[in-house]
């Protein structure tokens, strides 16, 4: 049984086909990325793989369980998280919310005990308190915790984002672009910070990149994209010096 | 059947007003009614008080209210310019208060019914049998004539294709040089003409009185049905649901022709909230 | 000046911040249960309708500030727990089985909207509640064999275990413990996990789907809260004005409703108290202003209409915070004295990209 497989993953858009025929397959506690140029469908086959909206063609595969047809809401549950490439954070909540509104598939209170502010619930939301300070310490965002997201500069944002994602505790953790708007430095905490999720935490990374050393330093297995088609797979050495990689980048020689 | 399309031009011309202004600002103007109240208002008193013509007033109260529409902008909608759809809403809806309240203030208007004189009074034409008003001709006749000026306009000059880019992207109209602000103002004119256009039509059927623009409310329903934003769609919204009320009326019993209009948005948003002309919305991520 | 330096999860979760909160909500809390002792009868007055509107602003609250939906239509919810209450109460129930029961059967047309309304934003959600506001009045209104029609319907004082609440004091209670019982309850909320949720869906509804909230569930549950609430609001409305009829729960009694959220300050508890505050005294201000105007200005009957038009316009214009917002600043500039800046609450400006091609 595959951890996480896609096969034949295809949707147009008003005639045109933004994935076309698209198959690749994760394995677990790796980190796969996509790459291509703009508009290749990457972030796409993310929105596929998040259900928010339906795939015209194809199936994909979680742990053996089929997603089509299932809600978005259900996709987290599964343990699958993503960040995305705009920043879709809360922005009028404090940094601690927007964390701790990642773990809300592991709630176990009802409304009315809610309402009622039981003991269960305060056991409760000590828990999950416990569990957001767990990333909080690992991205070190600690002096930012009661701060409101609005005022936060880009970079924060994007580690925040990131925290949400892992505070889900996914088994699959889908990253948008993880270092676009990211200065080097950044960058570079970005770089130790996946290696240290597919280390330390076991978590599996899929991620689409454009920054060619941020995706030679971690990732496993590289896919690359052109128009909606893969053009190739396999190491990041190997893909990047692939003849139609090449041309779909840099143009062929005319 | 007649007077139901009648109506329902008048619904159509009132969704147009902020079909124009939704187009191009992404507000939504729940003080249409009001400007189209206070634009009868004027009408009233260029027949009136100055004494003019059936066809000079009509011109007058477009000017004046045309300079009223573009002054509420500059004045109202401008500071909140940027701010949450729904915020804007509600300064409208504020708007909306103070016209009424303003109206029944002025000596000579106050809270008093009025009638207002057209040249089709009670005349009727004779046709194969059937009797029409030609009031109701009229009113069919001249919004047809403006819904194609309209057109025209909209189509071919650059004031209203500039109007149609502020509304689709403010910050990227402004790079290309359009002067966003001016061309809000004058849309915020052109609308509030239009409702003038649609109250002095209404006058003659629901007299002239400062609670007269609730039925504006009805041009919600028709814009909405027409496709919010959609420039036919909120003609053709609105005659449906003139169509729809007076069908209504007379079949089925009392009380319903009053919600009927409500009745068909409530069902045209469950299936198909972009109405008939409308796109749907998709955040991209 | 004060800093919190939190040591522990607890302090997270508590209702007050610091020592000074309970202090000042204690001081307030014994001044409301003085009140009616030291009060006019006419002021007692006006508190009944504070509370009551109060509770129902908790509601859309909860609705338009929290959870980011629209409603111009909440007035149904009042009339259905107005008249629900009323004709419990006339079939001879006592309080504790009408008053829920008006709440459920507020909640039950809460989902009987919020599920249509689900796939709906902004504008289109604000028609189609505006729809259901004229559909339910019309109901009322034609259905006058169980409502009086425009008739209206006569409504007794509330009843418990046989204790009458037919005395201005005895409402008070009231009506003042329902209110902080609805408030307690929903700040419960806001700090746990479904008050998170709907906040999620509030600002960002594609990232709390994909975070694992069910947008469908949550949505209506807002709604169905929201109305339960407003349907309490209503019940108490009417034992407090003993008459209820059609007309007083038109699109017009809706604005009302929103403009208490709105003036109040959006997404906070304390901006529905000071907006339903701000529409009770209004009027009332109105009234005693007209005293001192010129006899002229004095008869305009358009002044009411005129006045709220204006300060609706003006406070979304100059203070888009709302009263709350202005008590913050205020409170802000007095804590930090004299190093007040002045941009501390500014917004950012911000250009309308249309929500259609986004």
């Amino acid at each position: 049984m595959s951890f996480f497989k896609v096969e034949d993953l295809g949707i147009s858009f008003g005639g045109v086909r933004a994935v076309d025929a698209v198959s690749f397959e994760v394995n677990q506690r790796e980190v796969y990325t996509i790459i291509g140029p703009n508009g290749a469908g990457k972030t796409t086959i993310f929105n596929l793989i998040g259900l928010l909206y339906p795939a015209s063609s194809g199936t994909i595969r979680f742990e053996g369980r089929t997603l089509n047809g299932l809600a978005p809401h259900r996709v987290s549950q599964l343990g699958i998280a993503r960040t995305f490439q705009n920043i879709e954070l809360f922005e009028h909540a404090t940094v601690l919310q927007n964390l701790l509104i990642g773990r809300h598939r592991h709630r176990a209170t009802s409304l009315w005990q809610e309402l009622l502010f039981t003991p269960a619930v305060r056991r409760a939301e000590l828990a999950q308190r416990e569990a957001v300070e767990k990333v909080i310490d690992f991205l070190e965002l600690a002096h930012y915790r009661d701060g409101l997201v609005a005022g936060l500069p880009y970079g924060v944002r994007k580690v925040i984002e990131l925290g949400r994602a892992l505070a889900t505790e996914p088994k699959l953790l889908l990253l948008d672009e993880p270092s676009s708007g990211l200065n080097p430095e950044e960058t570079n905490e970005m770089a130790f910070w996946i290696e240290d999720i597919q280390k330390e935490l076991g978590i599996t990374v899929l991620m689409v990149e454009h920054d060619m050393n941020l995706v030679s330093r971690v990732s496993d297995r590289v896919l690359a994209l052109n128009e909606g088609r893969v053009i190739a797979e396999g190491t990041p050495a190997e893909v990047q010096s692939h003849a139609a990689v090449i041309e779909a980048y840099l143009g062929g020689n005319d | 059947m007649l007077a139901g399309v009648a109506q329902g031009c008048v619904y159509a011309l009132v969704a147009l007003g902020f079909v124009l202004i939704y187009k191009a600002t992404e507000t939504v103007n729940f003080a249409q009614g009001d400007l189209m109240m206070l634009g009868a208002f004027f009408a009233l008193t260029g027949s009136t008080t100055l004494g003019l013509p059936y066809w000079l007033t009509i011109v007058f109260a477009l000017v004046v209210m045309a300079v009223f529409g573009m002054l509420a902008e500059r004045l109202v909608l401008r500071p909140v310019l940027g701010y949450p759809a729904f915020t804007v809403v509600m300064v409208t809806i504020g708007m909306g208060y103070i016209l009424r309240g303003l109206v029944t203030t002025i000596p000579g208007w106050g809270t008093d019914t009025y009638t207002f004189a057209t040249p089709f009074a009670d005349a009727v034409i004779r046709l194969g049998g059937v009797v029409l008003a030609v009031q109701q001709l009229a009113v069919i006749a001249m919004t047809t004539a403006l819904c194609l000026a309209l057109y025209l306009f909209f189509r071919y000059a650059k004031l209203g294709v500039a109007m149609q880019a502020t509304s689709q992207n403010q910050l990227a109209a402004y790079y290309m040089g359009i002067p966003v602000r001016r061309v809000n103002m004058l849309i915020w004119g052109l609308s509030a003409a239009v409702a003038t256009f649609a109250g002095i039509l209404l006058a003659p059927v629901t007299f002239v009185h400062s609670n007269m623009g609730f039925i504006g409310l009805k041009a919600f329903p028709a814009a909405v049905v027409g496709g919010f934003g959609s420039v036919p769609g909120s003609i053709v919204g609105g005659l449906i649901i003139g169509v729809v009320e007076s069908l209504a009326g007379y079949y089925l019993p009392e009380g319903i022709k009053d919600v009927a209009a409500y009745v068909v948005v409530l069902i045209v948003l469950m299936v198909k909230p972009s109405g008939i002309f409308g796109d749907t919305v998709r955040k991209k991520v | 000046m004060r800093f919190i330096f939190k040591t522990d999860y607890r302090q997270d979760l508590r209702l007050f911040r610091h020592g000074g909160y309970v202090f000042w909500y204690g001081l307030l809390g014994v001044a409301l249960v003085a009140a009616p002792f030291m009060l006019s009868e006419y002021l007692i007055s006006q508190l009944h309708f504070i509370c009551i509107y109060s509770i129902v602003g908790f509601g859309l609250m909860l609705l338009v500030g929290f959870t980011g939906q629209i409603s111009l239509g909440h007035a149904a919810f009042l009339a259905v727990g107005a008249y629900t209450e009323a004709l419990l109460q006339g079939a001879g129930m006592p309080l504790w089985v009408s008053l829920p029961s008006a709440a459920l059967l507020s909640a039950a047309a809460g989902i009987i909207i919020g599920i249509p309304a689900l796939r709906l934003k902004g504008i289109y959600l604000a028609i189609a509640t505006l729809a259901f506001n004229v559909i339910v009045e019309e109901i009322i209104t034609r259905w006058e064999g169980l409502t009086g029609g425009n008739g209206g319907k006569h409504v007794k004082a509330a009843e418990l275990f046989g204790f009458t609440f037919d005395s201005d004091v005895s409402f008070y209670f009231l009506c003042l413990s329902l209110t902080v019982l609805s408030c307690l309850m929903l700040i419960n909320l806001l700090r746990s996990p479904t008050g998170r949720a709907f906040v999620a869906i509030r600002d960002s509804e594609i990232s709390a789907s994909c975070m694992g909230v069910n947008l469908a569930k949550y949505k209506t549950m807002s709604f169905a809260l929201s109305a339960a609430l407003t349907g309490v609001g209503g019940a108490l409305y009417a034992h407090k004005i003993t008459f209820i009829s059609p007309e007083q729960f038109t699109l017009l009694a809706s604005i009302e409703l929103v403009t208490i959220v709105i003036i109040g300050g959006i997404g906070s508890l304390h901006g529905a108290v000071f907006g339903a505050a701000f529409i009770i005294v209004l009027p009332q201000l109105i009234a005693v202003a007209k005293d001192y105007l010129p006899s002229g200005a004095a008869g305009i009957s358009g002044l009411q209409a005129i006045v709220f038009g204006v300060l609706l316009v003006a406070f979304i214009i100059f203070e888009p915070m709302g009263i709350y917002g202005r008590w913050l600043k205020v409170r802000t500039w007095f804590e930090l004295f004299p190093f007040y800046r002045q941009g501390m609450f500014r917004r950012q400006k911000s250009y309308m990209k249309s929500e259609r091609l986004r």
